[in-house]
C-alpha cells in the first residue's frame, strides 16, 4: 500500500509540474538572499573586529554564503527537471538522475538544518568574545601612539556613538581604566602627581567618560567630568541624572544587533526548508506509473513511498545489515549451486 | 531622397525589433531608478527639513519623480509596439501613437536636461537656505525648554555628527552664540557674572563647542572648552591643532552632499537612452511600413529617419502648417469665379422668364 498516495490525471500533472517550477524559481531567489546575506553578515562581523579581539569566528557566515550558492545551483536544477518532465523524450534522458538528485536535496536539507542550529548556538561564542574584546578595547583606548593599536579609540568611540552605549557593563568602566595617554598629562602638575600617587599601579583614573558617551538628546550640554561630584556642576544629581550620558553597555548593545541578524537569518533558513522534495517525488512517480506511456492522457498514480512507512522502515534496515554482512560466511548452509550437482 | 536610408530585410527588420524591445525594457528599468533617485532624494531633503530655511530646492525630486513615472510608462508602450510591430494585423494601430510617443520622448529628453541645469542653478539657494537654518539652529540650540525648539539640540548635535562638521562655516560660530542654557548656569558663581557682564547683550560666550564636534579619529581625547587659550591644556598649540575637532562647517558639508545626489549620472544616461530609443524606432517603423506595402512582406523594405531631406520636409512641415492656419479663409480667386458664375445663371433664368412671360 503507497505511503500517501494521490491520482493524478493529465491536468493535475502539468499543474503539479507548473506548481513545482515556480517554487523552485522562488527558491533561486531565496538562495541569492542567503547568498547576500552571508556577505553582509561577514562584512559586519569584519567591520568590528577590534572590538572582538579580532578573533570571532567566520564559521556561520562562511557557510551561509556556501548553502546560498548550493541552494541556487540545486533549485536551478531542480526547476529544468520539472520544465522537462512533461515531455517524455526529455524525462526519459533525466529519469537516471532524479534519484541521486533527491537523496542530495535530503542531505542539503540536513545541511540547512545544521545551519540552524549553528545560527542559534554561536550567539554564546559572539557575546563572550565580544565581552572580552569590549573589555581588551577600552584598556587600550588611549594607546593611539602603539602599532596595531592606533585606531582602537575610533573604532570605541564610532561604536559607542552608532550603537548609543557606554563601555562595557555600564559607564563606570570608564572609571577604572587610565584612557588618557600619558602624553598629554602634565606630570609636573601637583593634581595629576596627586592622583597618579594616590593609585596602585600609578595610573591616571578619573570619574570621567570620553565624549563619545554622551547623549545629544539630552536637555542640557554634555557633562564628562567630575560625574559623580554633584557640587561640580550647577543643578546636578549624578543619582537621577538619566540623559546626559548613555545608560546601556555596549556589550548589550552590539550583542542585541548580531542576535538580530542571526535570528532573521534562521528564521529564514527554516522556511527555506520548504517541502519541494515532497513535490518532486509525487511528480517523478505519476510520470513514471503511467499505465500506457503513449497516451498522455492517462492517469497515473503518485506517492511519497512506496510501500507503508513502516515497511520501508523494515526493508532499509534490512538493506543495511545485509550491506554490513557482505563479507561474512553463512553458517551451515551450503550454497545452491553445490546441491544441485 | 530619404535622410539617412538603411536597407532591411526580414532578418534585419526581426533583429532590429527585438533588440529594440531589449532596449525599451533598459529603458523602463532606468526610468524605474530615477523614480527612486527622487524618492530618496525627496526623502533625505525631509529629513533635514529642520536646517532649512525655504524648500525650493524641493522641485528637483518632484521633477526627478515625475519624469520616472512617464518615463516607465512611455518605454513600456515602446516595447508593447516592438512586440507587435512584426505582426502586420496588429501593428497598424500603434501607427497612430508613434508620432506622440515621440514627442514624449522629447520631451522627456529635455526635462532630463532641465532637471540637471536645474540641480546646478540652484546649488545658490540651496546654500542660502542652509545658511540661514543652520544659523537659527546654532542660536536655539540651548532652548531645549521652549515648545517648537525642544529638538534644535538633538538635531543639530545628530547633523554634526553624521556629516563630521562643526558649526555653520567652522567651529568658531559656537563662540558667538550662547549655547548653554541660562537654565544651568550658576548665577552666584563670579565666573559666570563676570563672563554675562563683559558681554554687552548679557550673554555668557565661551570659546567652547558642543561635544558632537569632536573628531573620534583624534589621537588625543577631545578638548570642547577654552579652545583659544594654548595654556589651558597640556602639549596643546591652538594654531596647529587640526584633528581634535572637525574642521569643516557644516553648510559646506550639507551641500556637498545633496549636490553628489542631484549629480548622479542617472539622468544623463536616460535622456541619452532614450534618444538612441527614438532614432531606432524610427527606422523600425519605416521599415516595417515599407514592407507592409510590398507585395511579398518577407521581402526588403527601406528604413529611413525622414521621407525626404532635411530642407524638403522642413518646406513640407511649414506648407501643411500654413494650410492649417488657413483654412478657415476664404481663397479671393475662387469667390470672383463663383461670383461669375451665379450672375450667369442669374441671366440665365431671366432670359427664361422673360421669354416665358
Amino acid at each position: 500500500m503507497p505511503f500517501l498516495s494521490l491520482k493524478f490525471n493529465l491536468q493535475k500533472r502539468v499543474k503539479l509540474a507548473q506548481g513545482l517550477w515556480m517554487l523552485y524559481w522562488l527558491a533561486v531567489i531565496v538562495g541569492i538572499i542567503l547568498f547576500s546575506l552571508g556577505i553582509f553578515f561577514k562584512i559586519e562581523l569584519r567591520k568590528r573586529s577590534e572590538i572582538m579581539d579580532n578573533n570571532e569566528s567566520h564559521l556561520v557566515p562562511n557557510l551561509l554564503i556556501l548553502v546560498g550558492m548550493l541552494s541556487c545551483g540545486l533549485n536551478a536544477f531542480g526547476g529544468k527537471l520539472c520544465h522537462d518532465s512533461l515531455d517524455p523524450q526529455k524525462f526519459s534522458k533525466m529519469k537516471p538522475m532524479l534519484r541521486p538528485y533527491m537523496l542530495l536535496c535530503c542531505g542539503f536539507n540536513a545541511l540547512l538544518l545544521l545551519l540552524v542550529l549553528l545560527c542559534f548556538l554561536m550567539q554564546f561564542a559572539v557575546y563572550l568574545t565580544l565581552a572580552e574584546g569590549l573589555k581588551n578595547a577600552i584598556r587600550f583606548y588611549k594607546d593611539t601612539d602603539t602599532p596595531g593599536r592606533c585606531f582602537m579609540k575610533r573604532t570605541l568611540d564610532m561604536t559607542q556613538i552608532e550603537f548609543r552605549c557606554c563601555g562595557n557593563n555600564n559607564f563606570r568602566d570608564w572609571f577604572e581604566v587610565q584612557w588618557i595617554s600619558n602624553r598629554y598629562l602634565d606630570m609636573s602638575n601637583d593634581v595629576v602627581k596627586d592622583r597618579v600617587l594616590s593609585n596602585v599601579e600609578g595610573k591616571y583614573l578619573m570619574d570621567s567618560v570620553p565624549f563619545s558617551c554622551c547623549n545629544p538628546g539630552s536637555p542640557r550640554p554634555c557633562i564628562q567630568h567630575h560625574l559623580t561630584n554633584n557640587s561640580a556642576h550647577y543643578d546636578y544629581d549624578h543619582r537621577t541624572e538619566e540623559l546626559n550620558i548613555w545608560n546601556r553597555g555596549c556589550r548589550q548593545a552590539v550583542f542585541s544587533y548580531y542576535s538580530g541578524i542571526m535570528n532573521s537569518i534562521g528564521a529564514l533558513l527554516i522556511f527555506t526548508m520548504a517541502g519541494d522534495v515532497a513535490g518532486l517525488k509525487y511528480l517523478s512517480t505519476a510520470l513514471e506509473t503511467m499505465a500506457d506511456p503513449e497516451n498522455p492522457e492517462c492517469e497515473s498514480e503518485g506517492w511519497l513511498l512506496e510501500k507503508g512507512f513502516k515497511e520501508t522502515l523494515a526493508d532499509l534496515l534490512s538493506k543495511v545489515k545485509t550491506f554490513g554482512r557482505a563479507n561474512q560466511v553463512e553458517e551451515g548452509g551450503t550454497s545452491p549451486n553445490v546441491t544441485a550437482t | 531622397m530619404a535622410l539617412l536610408k538603411m536597407k532591411f530585410s526580414q532578418q534585419r527588420r526581426v533583429r532590429l525589433a527585438q533588440g529594440l524591445w531589449l532596449l525599451s525594457w533598459l529603458a523602463v528599468m532606468c526610468g524605474a531608478l530615477i523614480f527612486c533617485l527622487g524618492v530618496y532624494l525627496k526623502i533625505e531633503l525631509l529629513r533635514r527639513d529642520e536646517v532649512m530655511e525655504n524648500t525650493e530646492i524641493h522641485v528637483v525630486p518632484n521633477l526627478l519623480m515625475m519624469v520616472g513615472l512617464a518615463s516607465i510608462g512611455a518605454n513600456w508602450v515602446a516595447s508593447r509596439v516592438c512586440q507587435d510591430s512584426l505582426d502586420a494585423s496588429r501593428f497598424p494601430r500603434w501607427r497612430i501613437l508613434l508620432l506622440g510617443w515621440y514627442a514624449v520622448a522629447v520631451l522627456l529628453c529635455c526635462l532630463l536636461l532641465a532637471v540637471v541645469v536645474l540641480s546646478y542653478a540652484l546649488q545658490g539657494r540651496l546654500e542660502e537656505s542652509l545658511k540661514v537654518g543652520l544659523r537659527n539652529g546654532i542660536r536655539f540650540y540651548k532652548d531645549t525648554d521652549v515648545p517648537g525648539r525642544c529638538f534644535q539640540k538633538e538635531t543639530i548635535d545628530r547633523l554634526q555628527m553624521e556629516f563630521r562638521c562643526c558649526g555653520n562655516n567652522n567651529f568658531k560660530d559656537w563662540f558667538e552664540v550662547q549655547w548653554v542654557s541660562n537654565r544651568y548656569l550658576d548665577f552666584t558663581s563670579q565666573e559666570v557674572k563676570d563672563r554675562i557682564r563683559s558681554n554687552v547683550d548679557g550673554r555668557y560666550l565661551l570659546d567652547g563647542v558642543p561635544f558632537s564636534c569632536c573628531n573620534p579619529a583624534s589621537p588625543r581625547p577631545c578638548l570642547q572648552n577654552q579652545l583659544t587659550d594654548s595654556r589651558a591644556h597640556y602639549n596643546y598649540e591652538y594654531q596647529s591643532e587640526e584633528l581634535n575637532l572637525y574642521s569643516r562647517g557644516c553648510r559646506q558639508a550639507l551641500t556637498d552632499y545633496y549636490m553628489g545626489l542631484m549629480n548622479s549620472t542617472g539622468p544623463g544616461v536616460l535622456s541619452v537612452i532614450l534618444i538612441q530609443m527614438a532614432v531606432v524606432m524610427r527606422y523600425l517603423q519605416t521599415a516595417v511600413e515599407g514592407a507592409m506595402a510590398l507585395e511579398s512582406p518577407e521581402g526588403e523594405s527601406e528604413g529611413y529617419i525622414l521621407e525626404k531631406d532635411v530642407k524638403a520636409t522642413y518646406a513640407d512641415v511649414k506648407a501643411k502648417a500654413l494650410d492649417l492656419l488657413k483654412f478657415a479663409q476664404v481663397d479671393p480667386a475662387s469667390e470672383a469665379a463663383g461670383a461669375e458664375e451665379g450672375e450667369k445663371a442669374d441671366k440665365a433664368t431671366e432670359k427664361v422668364a422673360t421669354t416665358a412671360a
